[in-house]
């Protein structure tokens, strides 16, 4: 009965333009002053700090140096993600294999498991005894840029894989299907209509990658050695500085943060402007050419490239952990961990905090980014200032995530009240907001406007059109939305790093256990990674197994 | 039961005006029919009366309660979509039950209704289906069901036939018109099918470019054309250009390019004006070439073609003008491309207008 009356009042509420008009505002200007102001003001606070590294040649250089990696390996890393992840795509959605359900649940793998166990994992694979390298008698792959390279193909695989999926299933077959009957073979029409089509899900797949890359800081950390990219630039410093000279530390970290907003700001603007004009190679035909590339064996040999690359590179790679894990079941490791005792005890701890974090950043990522992504959806406040808010609420997503976490935490440092686990909200919060907003976004403009119309007609008052047409059409967009925005916050490394000094996430504590800052035994980072992977998967399966349905529609 | 009534009705969407100043009364339980080409404002009038859009000016009344300021859930009105706009999640039991769900109506009498009106649309077996499972003539039928269910009074029908086939859209449109008279409800049905319009409303208002240009029953529109506009958009006619020879108290002698003389009748004409000469194709008469009445075209049979009942020929006027002439097949003699052909027409059957200022072809043009 309860319930019936706050159903009411809400209903009653919603058909005025005053509460409803609030709703959006308040989402707006939470935006604003939890996610895209604080970086930029703090950066500018500190603006000064940066006369510091001027004075200092060589660490501005080693900056720079680190800078430029970060974008080449990001541009390079996210090419082939493309390049593999359309195969891949097109296989799962096309592919006749009653495998395809399974591949395409395995697909998501490196995407739960968090980045900083990914990242051992793979050291543990490329260039461990006990992993290829057995094969080759010694150490394949050395950690440097080849191994972060790897690493980063790993991760953004997925996101990839993901985005083309989704836009390959929404793609309309009939245009392929007249191109074929105007005579084009499947890779003709695929290359010439399909891909043409999907420019905008290729471009946005690319950048998504592309900023992944960009941001990651745990995992590279772990697989970097000497190499420095931005991040492990970033977080070698404050390890060298941040006691022992604190204003230069300050310096050098706001110059690197700032160039590396700046460029990846201009990078994503140039992508955005000039992405719409990119032409796909789609003025030639080669259908002779093509039409062998076509049929059953260019297919079949297509195939087994894309599932080898992926199974050799990505899958594989990122699970090689369970293997210590599970020696580590067998061994005094889990009785040791399990009693919390020694360095576990700051394990389980920093477990708690990573879970809750995430579950708070997922709620409130919910709250305030629902109304937002309803007001760009719907274009509640017209047409400019959708778009405006459709390009600010995505600046944190190309923002590197460290970069990112320092400004952060330069503005909110300014007020010593703020306890550092509200520190570590905001920043989660700032970075994995837009994921959210983007995919509800994108679910409500798939709604077609009859249908909202058509409740409003029957009766429905604006909260119930919302509750009963909105929500359920895009449960599985929210169910997504959650899965990304939790599984980004587990694994987030570099944004913590820069916002806090004592309270640790799991992430963090897998980092400093690789690096031997905590004397660890490799069954021990095997086990504590086993645990992390094994609670993400079961997070996700718990939340496909809450909103289960009938995929009917 | 009600009347809608729209009074100078305004509506502009950034710089092109939707709606001019339209004033519009449909009466209670009338079958109406909004017609009209693309974009010419007949959907965005019927989102307005539905609610579902907001005037820039004007009024809207539902019976005597001026409803314009009134959210469309409390407008007692039913929508049936183009798309139909079947909610996805939902079987037909659901789609059907959501407007006396959201509506708060008591569980035992919502039953009834949902039964009623999927007895009234024949989908009785079909309850639990999901919308994708159903043919376009079954969802159609479900949208209005959906419609009624929620205790509609006023039906508005925007293209509700454009999805469907041919056969069924024949079929479909009768009954849509016999439930909303069985149940005495008020229907508005938008459409740019003139044959659909004109079977199945009591009356129609015709619009061009966000106005209303006439409003009559199938037949006067039909018979009586206010505009060269509707002349043109109901049925079929031939247009001859001209110039007013003689005007005597109505009475008009036009003389047609190529020099022809015709007798007509027409108001506000002088001597010498430009005229335009509107004869419907079935009006034509032929004649045997010795005829020598008044009202005569003289021409060539250009193109015909068979349409079953019907024969179609083009005659290429003396004048170089073309004219349509429809004849039935069975009962009339036919004609071969390249014989002569001698016409008339009744001086009543014609309409005569001013040449617009804008052209022939600009006024009449969709």
């Amino acid at each position: 009965m309860n319930s019936r009356k706050i159903n009411d009042a809400l209903n009653a509420l919603s058909s005025k333009k005053a509460p409803k008009y609030t709703t959006y505002l308040a989402a707006i200007v939470l935006f604003l002053a939890l996610i895209l102001l604080p970086p930029i003001l703090g950066i500018f606070t500190k603006f000064d700090t940066m006369q510091q590294i001027l004075n200092q040649p060589t660490l501005m250089n080693r900056a720079l140096i680190a800078i430029a990696n970060s974008f080449m390996i990001a541009l390079l890393v996210s090419a082939f993600d493309v390049i593999a992840g359309v195969p891949m795509a097109w296989f799962i959605t096309r592919g006749k294999s009653r495998w395809l359900n399974i591949i395409d649940t395995l697909a998501d793998i490196p995407f739960i498991v968090p980045t900083a166990a990914l990242g051992y994992s793979l050291l543990l694979f490329w260039n461990g005894p006990e992993g290829i390298s057995a094969l080759f008698g010694g150490s394949l792959i050395s950690p440097g840029w080849l191994l972060i390279t790897l690493l980063h193909f790993t991760f953004s695989f997925p996101i990839v894989v993901r985005v083309m999926v989704g836009a390959l299933l929404d793609y309309k077959m009939e245009f392929e299907r007249a191109s074929r009957t105007l005579g084009a073979s499947p890779f003709t029409a695929a290359r010439t209509v399909t891909m043409p089509i999907l420019r905008p899900s290729l471009i946005a797949s690319y950048i998504l990658a592309f900023a992944r890359s960009l941001s990651e800081t745990g995992a590279t950390f772990i697989v970097a050695g000497l190499f420095e990219n931005g991040p492990v630039f970033l977080q070698n410093i404050k390890n060298e500085l941040a006691v022992s000279n604190p204003p230069l530390y300050e310096g050098v970290t706001v110059f690197t943060s700032l160039i590396l907003i700046v460029v990846s700001l201009a990078i994503f603007a140039f992508i955005r402007i000039f992405g719409s004009r990119l032409r796909l190679p789609i003025r030639g035909f080669w259908p002779s050419f093509e039409r062998k590339l076509s049929y059953k064996k260019a297919e079949a040999s297509r195939n087994s490239i894309t599932l080898i690359v992926f199974f050799l590179i990505v899958l594989i790679p990122s699970l090689f952990v369970a293997l210590p894990a599970f020696e580590a079941l067998f061994n005094p490791t889990l009785s040791e961990a399990f009693s919390g005792s020694g360095i576990w005890s700051d394990y389980w701890q920093s477990l708690v905090v990573s879970y809750a974090l995430a579950g708070i950043v997922t709620v409130l990522s919910f709250v305030i980014g629902l109304p937002m992504a309803l007001m760009i959806a719907r274009k509640r406040f017209g047409k400019f200032t959708a778009n405006m808010f459709d390009i600010l609420v995505n600046v944190p997503l190309i923002v590197p995530s460290i970069a990112l976490g320092v400004s952060l935490k330069f503005f909110w440092q300014n007020f010593a009240f703020i306890p550092e686990f509200l520190l570590l909200v905001f920043a989660h919060l700032a970075i994995t907001y837009p994921y959210f907003v983007r995919s509800m976004t994108a679910a409500f403009e798939r709604i077609s406007l009859d249908m909202e119309e058509a409740a409003r007609t029957l009766g429905a008052k604006p909260f119930g059109v919302f509750k009963t047409i909105m929500l359920p059409l895009t449960k599985y967009s929210i169910l997504s939305g959650a899965i990304i925005v939790f599984t980004r916050s587990v694994s987030e490394t570099g944004a913590t790093l820069a916002v806090v000094t004592t309270l640790q996430t799991a992430p963090v504590v897998i980092v400093n256990w690789v690096k031997q800052f905590v004397p660890a035994t490799p069954l021990d980072i095997g086990l504590g990674c086993g645990i992390l992977i094994v609670l993400s998967l079961a997070v996700l399966l718990t939340l496909r197994f809450v909103t289960r349905g009938k995929a009917r529609y | 039961m009600p009347d809608v009534r729209v009074v100078n009705l305004t509506k502009k969407f950034g710089d092109i005006v939707a709606l001019d100043n339209v004033n519009l009364t449909v009466h209670d339980k009338e079958y109406f029919s909004l017609l009209g080409p693309s974009g010419c404002g007949k959907t965005t009038l019927l989102k307005l009366i539905a609610g579902l859009i907001e005037p820039d000016s004007g009024e809207i009344y539902i019976g005597d309660k001026r409803v314009d300021n009134v959210p469309p859930e409390d407008r007692e009105i039913g929508f049936v979509f183009q798309t139909f706009a079947l909610f996805p999640h939902m079987t037909v039991w659901e789609n059907v039950n959501y407007g006396p769900k959201v509506k708060n109506f008591d569980e035992k009498e919502s039953e009834t209704i949902v039964h009623e009106v999927l007895e009234l649309v024949k989908l009785h077996e079909r309850l639990g289906a999901y919308p994708n499972e159903l043919s376009g003539g079954m969802m159609q039928r479900i949208a209005v069901a959906r419609a009624l269910a929620a205790g509609a009074k006023i039906l508005l029908l925007d293209e509700p036939l454009g999805q469907l086939d041919a056969k069924v859209r024949n079929e479909i449109r009768y009954e849509m018109r016999k439930m909303a008279k069985d149940l005495n409800l008020t229907a508005i049905h938008v459409t740019h099918d003139q044959s659909e319009a004109m079977s199945i409303s009591d009356r129609i208002a015709v619009m061009k470019k966000g106005k209303i240009v006439q409003v009559g029953t199938p037949q006067e529109l039909y018979m009586n054309p206010a505009s060269l506009f509707v002349a043109n958009f109901i049925g079929e006619s031939n247009f001859l250009e001209g110039s007013v020879a003689e005007a005597n108290n109505g009475e008009l002698v036009i003389e047609l390019r190529g020099g022809a003389k015709v007798h007509a009748f027409g108001k506000g004409l002088a001597r010498d004006e430009r005229a335009v000469v509107v004869i419907r194709p079935e009006v034509l008469t032929v004649e045997k070439p010795s005829y020598r009445g008044k009202n005569v075209l003289r021409g060539v049979v250009e193109k015909i073609s068979f349409e079953g009942t019907f024969i179609r020929y083009v005659i290429r006027l003396e004048s170089e003008d073309f004219v349509i002439v429809i004849k039935p097949s069975l009962t009339e003699r036919w004609f071969d491309i390249g014989d002569s052909i001698t016409l008339s027409f009744e001086s009543e059957k014609a309409h005569i207008f001013a040449y617009p200022e804008a052209g022939l072809m600009e006024e009449i043009s969709v």
